[in-house]
């Protein structure tokens, strides 16, 4: 039976944004903390630790989750996606173009986990309504903006998603 | 040099430079930037109390734990430091951690620094602080009271400062008036709460006795002083820089500045760099709030509704420490405490007390929304007790355009404004019509419907010199005089002709960069890539003042205008240089597409990047009097912003906008809740300069003033205690509790700006929490006496007008009383426990330690120390929710085997707890009936993240007491015996009546 | 706020999960999605010396359906069970509440028997497993018991569960032709624990259930006979002996308003979508 020691580290081993990454973690560290501070993609934020800000959010698996309330450990093996994994060659996506487009963000600190939500809602849900959307997003909390361009921007990004070929 | 270039980015909502990088997650925050190998982590030992005298601190296990380098108390800091500065007179110390007493929960205690964050905390669970409680005060009024614990002995009294105000003729206009209407106003603690934290990277360097901080600080830089003259360094010793990226401030993160000089000095006794990312829970319990305030104010009223005077009364809290720029909150609204109105006389009586809660600081809307509410609310109630409309006595007293600029009785000079204009377009383009229609039919129909008004003058570029109004003419005199509002701008241009801006006002998400690439994009004729801004400060490098940073929303008006003005001189100089090499005159010279020209012959021009490389490459060239320097840095105030007179004038902020906002409420007659149904804010902000911001900035600040309103509160329990300590305690809006405002604008142009801009940041933080105040109020009395409301409107709160009495249980049913409305309170119980033994046995039970020691769930010893006290050192808590407490009991009114009172202390890592309970021993048929009543205060981590379930976690606690009671005197029993017994003990604690 | 050092123990099977959680003794605890275990971790407000992760056991990922009877396993997420195609048909009342539950990044990774096995008063799902009278299965190391949800449920974030014992699954009765249910709350925010939740099952005879939650220290059950005289009367007298409490949030009496409220209108609803 495996059994990881504390204070010690022990190897953690999945994928980022599709490429294999490993680290050497205690079994207490927070997969917030091996993302930015030991594997270095800062993309991903933490703004409350205890599961309700939703800056933290990253895709599971495909799935939203709060990396914040994982444990490293419980990445073994998983397929992680952050906000630097959405665009590619310094293109933004539709999502993010629309995010610009419809100044959905101001300090920026809580998009990369609204994105995060977005992208996986699309993904499984190309046709979401306004409903939809708001029930999505209101697992995050924006402190800048008042909400209303978020919405405008994931219904934007929806249609020019469904519009045409999915970005990335 | 003629101005014919036509504006092509400023007035449009280009999109932000900012957000390629921002929306790829390669923002640069403060936790994202690099740092030095060996920079270690900094965690705090924090109060759990909310007022207590220290008594030791052990440290010595905390210096063992793996990877800890130092320690260091509040006695280590005050050794290496001093106080910090306090804005007004009194003989007061301002320490960034205790150092002798704890005055609210969450101050700094100890300085943990280790190799990183996990042991850093590991080590700070085992530093011991011994504290004597002391008694707390919360209520500023109670604080004013001759029997109010003490925060500051040295003061005397928790009154830190009072002033007494008088313009015009108050007393007279009072005496005349037919009418004397007034109103108290609590208005609670909020903040607009970023949702980053605070972060602070600090190395000192032993050489050059030098300290190089980095921190999410947003400013005012005149905050730079306080923290040198703290760490005894003059100001070329202390390198404050600033990251690129800030995860939004809206105020609160001026108050990093404490950890700036406990980060410093962690860093020089570490002999490392050191970095602290604040975590929520430091975040909520001991960052920086608004302040709340008490208020009378009171309006001499004529019989058709226009007010001759204004008395107002204030209580200021400023919580535990008059911390700089405190007590500005109170200050900063000081020349426009008359709002939209025309109101030439004005008494105002303010006072400045401590009470054992956090310091406040800067807070979006910074002392608006606190008189706005007092000053709407009255509005309301003057039109109630007069029978008048409201929108018509708003409108009697409104500054009429012609007297712009319209010096206030209070001394402010209001730029620009046409408020009757504003408020018609507002009321017809909003559809205030439609709305009274949807409210009549709503009422008609039996619903809860109301429409509240808010009226407010947003002041922008605040005068450094306003908080000195907290002196008296005496003091200030002696001190010197204070004014200004300095804003910097430095712009240049390199060998290759490309533009380079720099502005030490460090954005925290609103888009500077993106502004001011517009402004200088369009005086150069260039496009707006070819020009790069900084917005983020180095105070070693970069030319700043006292008034640098982000606040008192003075970026456009001030910092874009000092940018405009230095892109002028640069421009102007840039012309001389094109004139000689065009032959033409300078006066003919245009920018435009990237070229400077002659204006009239298209063919005659050059690139603009050769003409501005001629100083790098050639300036022997130049014609004369032209310099070679290709660089401007332009240092701007405005003259209007003088400092406080004699008589107490104070010009307190250089632009004056003006919102009207309206809105319909309906109150949901099934569960109370309260609900906007349309919002309209209709703004003068003069000129815009970039739409889609400007309606970002109403939107945010209207989604937090919709929290504070309805969701947002930072509660006290009345032993000092914090109880809003997580975001699930302290409630931001989502997407779901936010509706869309509908926004409207009018364009009244500043004469005192140089883009003719005003601020648009702060205002619905000022004008929306009343709005919907006065429309709930309308909706619950639409005639008659206005009833009271108090922020945050909750359901809780509105049910009692809702569904009116409420009917009584048939049943009687034990008393639970508490104080919700504090969010404080006692926990409070009561129970039974059937035991199978005498009466004499299971009192000698409760008197044994060994017995106790031995039925105490979690016990790890109990002692006894006197013939009626005990020690235990006991593991307690509900499900996975443990912490092991040490707890002194005493006994007393015992009356032997009947009844004995048992009252008591437990500290431990999560926290404090103490009450007393009453246990009184009945004969049975098969044994002894046990009840019991307690009262209970807790306070600490588990009472600040965990107060939704305390009662019950109480209750779950004592009865397992009193469960291992019965079990122990069922010993013996066959399990199935144990089990009914368990059974019927667990009915009767769980009081499962239904 | 980072959580104190422990051993983990990624189990593969049950027997090394039940050993594992054997030999952590009382300091040992489960974790799952580890939704509500986390937070208290991060605050150390808990600070278990061993914690068991039990959702890479194949056998706990499973939801088996019988005529009257739905099994969910200990590592079914709550975002599963809502994909579950059947779950509107079969368990409407729990389908109707699990929107309820937080938000969906939280239901992405928490399970329907970690929210059981924390207790919390204002939760949905325990207020679904008591309001149907559903059943929790408990093993230890060669024991498994079945407890009813209305015994497991002993107060504030208290249960029956032993010391080495782990909750292997729920179960939840299924829907029975005729009934009615519904499910209605109040919260402070959208996804915020409940001020008072309310579950309603309206029977083809006319007799109904009313459970509430976050009013007591567990959810409560009102029993309805059919066409009840005086409703009003007995919603009063159920709403005042939940002994509600103040706390931040909102005032005991206006949670007994709730009661009264919302519980009529929950109870009338059921009754009126019996099919």
């Amino acid at each position: 039976m495996p059994r990881l020691t504390q204070n010690e580290t022990h190897p953690v081993r999945f994928t980022l944004n599709g490429r294999p990454v490993s680290a050497r973690v205690q079994p207490r560290m927070l997969l917030t903390d091996v993302l930015r501070h030991e594997i270095g993609a800062t993309g991903t934020h933490v703004g409350c630790e205890h599961g309700v800000c939703g800056a933290c959010t990253v895709q599971i698996d495909g799935e939203p989750v709060r990396a914040c309330l994982m444990l490293a450990q419980q990445a073994e093996g998983c397929e992680v996606r952050t906000v630097e994994g959405l665009a590619t060659d310094d293109a933004l996506t539709s999502l993010q173009e629309a995010f610009r487009e419809h100044f959905a963000l101001q300090c920026g600190f809580c998009t990369a986990g609204i994105l995060m939500t977005l992208d996986a809602l699309f993904l499984r849900q190309p046709d979401a309504d306004e409903g939809a959307i708001r029930e999505a997003l209101s697992g995050h909390l924006c402190r800048c903006t008042g909400y209303a361009p978020i919405v405008q921007a994931a219904l934007a990004a929806r249609n020019r998603i469904k519009g045409g070929p999915i970005d990335a | 040099m003629k101005d014919t270039v036509t504006e092509r980015f400023v007035g449009r909502s280009v999109a932000r430079v900012e957000d390629p990088a921002l929306l790829s997650g390669h923002g640069r925050y403060i936790d994202d930037l690099p740092v030095s190998p060996g920079t270690l982590a900094l965690a705090f030992v924090r109060s759990p109390h909310g007022h207590a005298e220290i008594r030791s601190v052990e440290t010595a296990e905390a210096a063992r734990a793996p990877g800890v380098v130092a320690i260091i108390t509040g006695k280590d800091f005050a050794a290496r430091t001093r106080s910090m500065t306090v804005g007004v007179k009194a003989d007061v110390e301002c320490w960034p951690m205790a150092v002798d007493r704890v005055r609210y929960v969450g101050e700094p205690v100890v300085m943990v620094v280790a190799t990183d964050r996990y042991l850093a905390e590991d080590a700070a669970d085992l530093v011991a602080v011994d504290y004597a409680p002391l008694g707390a005060v919360v209520d500023p009024v109670a604080a004013l009271s001759d029997d109010a614990p003490v925060l500051h002995p040295s003061l005397g009294g928790n009154l830190i400062n009072e002033r007494r105000f008088r313009y015009g003729d108050p007393e007279a206009a009072f005496e005349a008036a037919p009418h004397r209407i007034g109103i108290d106003i609590t208005y609670p603690r909020s903040a607009c709460t970023p949702i980053e934290t605070y972060g602070v990277i600090a190395s000192y360097d032993p050489g050059e006795d030098a300290y190089d901080v980095t921190a999410n600080f947003q400013g005012p830089f005149s905050i730079h002083a306080v923290v040198a003259r703290s760490l005894q360094v003059p100001g070329n010793r202390l390198r404050l820089r600033t990251p690129p990226d800030s995860g939004g401030s809206f105020g609160i993160k001026q108050g990093v500045f404490p950890y700036m000089i406990l980060a410093g000095i962690a860093a020089r006794i570490a002999g490392a760099p050191v970095k602290w990312i604040e975590d929520r829970l430091e975040h909520l319990s001991a960052s920086v709030s608004a302040t709340n305030r008490q208020t009378r104010i009171e309006a001499a009223v004529a019989t058709d509704g226009r007010i001759t005077a204004l008395d107002w009364d204030q209580i200021e809290d400023c919580g535990a420490h008059l911390r700089a720029p405190e007590p500005a909150t109170l200050y900063r609204m000081h020349g426009n405490m008359t709002g939209a109105y025309d109101i030439p006389n004005m008494a105002i009586r303010n006072r400045v007390v401590l009470t054992n809660k956090t310091p406040t600081g800067l807070n979006r809307g910074f002392g608006g929304p606190q008189i706005y509410f007092a000053l709407e609310r009255l509005m309301d109630t003057i039109a109630r007790r007069l029978g008048l409309d409201r929108l018509e006595v708003i409108r009697r007293n409104l500054i009429p355009a012609e007297a712009f600029p319209y010096r206030t009785t209070s001394g402010a000079l209001y730029d620009s404004g046409d408020y009757a204009k504003v408020l018609d377009r507002a009321v017809a383009e909003g559809g205030l019509d439609a709305l009274y229609a949807r409210r009549n039919k709503a009422r008609a129909a039996g619903r809860r419907y109301g429409i509240g008004f808010a009226c407010v003058v947003e002041p922008s570029v605040s005068n450094m010199g306003y908080i000195t109004t907290v002196l008296t003419p005496e003091e200030r005199a002696k001190a010197g005089p204070k004014n200004g509002a300095q804003a910097t701008a430095t712009i240049s241009i390199d060998p290759l002709g490309s533009v380079t801006v720099k502005v030490a006002s460090v954005p925290q998400g609103q888009g500077h960069r993106t502004v001011l690439a517009q402004v200088v994009a369009d005086k150069f004729g260039l496009p707006m890539d070819a020009v790069r801004v900084l917005a983020d400060v180095d105070t070693m490098r970069d030319a700043w003042s006292i008034a640098s940073g982000n606040y008192a929303s003075r970026f456009a008006p001030a910092v874009a205008g000092a940018t405009e003005i230095a892109a002028e001189r640069l421009r102007d100089k840039l012309a001389k240089v094109a004139a000689t090499q065009l032959n033409i005159p300078p006066d003919d010279v245009i920018f435009e597409a990237g070229r400077i020209g002659a204006a009239g012959n298209p063919d005659n021009n050059l690139s603009f990047a050769r003409v501005a490389a001629t100083a790098h490459w050639s300036p022997g060239t130049l014609p004369d009097g032209v310099d070679q320097t290709m660089r401007e840095t332009v240092y701007w105030t405005p003259p209007e912003l003088e400092a406080p007179t004699a008589d107490d004038g104070v010009n307190s902020s250089l632009c004056h906008g003006f919102i009207f906002d309206f809105c319909g409420i309906e109150i949901d007659p099934e569960t109370a809740e309260p609900k906007i149904d349309r919002y309209v804010t209709m703004h003068d902000c003069g000129r815009i300069l970039h739409p889609a911001m400007v309606d970002g900035q109403v939107r945010g600040g209207f989604a937090q003033a919709v929290g504070a309103a309805f969701l947002e509160e930072y509660a006290y329990g009345p032993d000092g205690s914090f109880r809003s300590g997580t975001l699930a305690d302290y409630l931001l809006p989502t997407m779901v509790e936010v509706p869309e405002p509908v926004i409207l604008h009018h364009e009244t142009v500043s004469p005192f700006t140089p883009l003719g801009a005003k601020g648009v940041g702060e205002g619905n933080c000022m004008s929306t929490p009343v709005c919907i105040a006065n429309a709930v109020a309308d909706a619950l009395a639409p005639e008659g006496e206005a009833p009271d409301i108090v922020l945050p409107v909750t359901a809780a709160k509105l049910a009692p007008s809702i569904f009116g009495d409420e009917p009584a249980p048939k049943d009687p049913v034990p008393e639970t009383k508490a104080d919700a409305t504090t969010g404080g309170r006692k926990l409070t119980g009561e129970g039974r426990a059937m035991v199978q033994a005498s009466r004499t046995d299971v009192w000698k039970m409760l008197l044994d330690p060994a017995t106790l020691d031995a039925i105490i769930p979690g016990s790890h010893g109990v002692q006894k120390v006197g013939e009626t006290r005990f020690k235990a050192d006991v593991t307690l808590g509900v499900g996975p929710v443990r912490g092991r407490y040490k707890a002194d009991i005493d006994l007393s009114d015992l009356d032997p085997p009947n009844a004995v009172t048992l009252s008591g202390q437990a500290v431990g890592a999560l926290g404090t707890g103490g009450g007393q309970g009453r246990i009184t021993l009945t004969d049975t048929d098969d044994g002894t009936e046990i009840a019991y009543r307690y009262e209970a205060e807790i306070g600490g981590k588990v009472a600040s993240v965990g107060g939704r379930l305390l009662d019950g976690a109480a209750k779950v606690v004592i009865g397992e007491f009193f469960r291992a009671l019965a079990r122990h005197c069922g010993g013996g029993a066959s399990s199935g015996a144990l089990a009914r017994l368990r059974g019927l003990v667990d009915r009767v604690i769980k009081g499962g009546r239904s | 706020m980072k959580p104190a050092p422990f051993d983990l123990v990624v189990a593969n099977d049950m027997s090394e999960a039940l050993e594992a959680l054997h030999q952590g003794g009382p300091e040992a605890r489960v974790i799952a999605g580890g939704q509500s275990l986390v937070p208290m971790l991060n605050m150390r407000l808990a600070r278990p010396t061993t914690l068991v992760d039990i959702t890479r056991i194949p056998e706990l990922s499973r939801i088996e359906a019988n005529t009257d009877r739905i099994n969910i396993g200990a590592a079914v997420r709550q975002s599963t069970l809502e994909r579950w195609p059947d779950l509107a048909d079969r368990l409407p009342l729990v389908h109707a509440a699990l929107p309820w539950v937080a938000h969906t990044q939280l239901r992405n990774r928490g399970t329907i028997c970690g929210s059981v096995a924390h207790a919390d008063p204002s939760a949905e799902l325990p207020l679904c497993l008591i309001a149907l009278g559903g059943t929790v299965t408990l093993r230890r190391r060669r024991k498994t018991r079945e407890v009813a949800a209305r015994d497991f449920f002993q107060g504030m974030m208290s249960t029956d569960l032993a010391p080495g014992e782990m909750i292997a699954s729920v179960t939840f009765p299924a829907r029975q032709t005729g009934t009615g249910y519904s499910f209605r709350e109040v919260a402070r925010r959208h996804g915020d624990f409940a001020i008072v939740a309310c579950a309603a099952i309206a029977r083809p005879d006319g007799t109904a259930t009313l459970s509430v939650g976050g009013v007591a220290d567990t959810p409560r059950t009102l029993d309805l006979p059919a066409d009840p005289q005086g409703l009003d009367d007995r919603l009063n007298e159920f709403a005042w002996h939940l002994q509600a409490r103040d706390d931040l949030h909102a005032t005991a009496r206006y949670r007994r308003d709730l009661v009264r409220q919302l519980g009529r209108a929950t109870l009338e609803e059921a009754l009126s979508c019996r099919d």
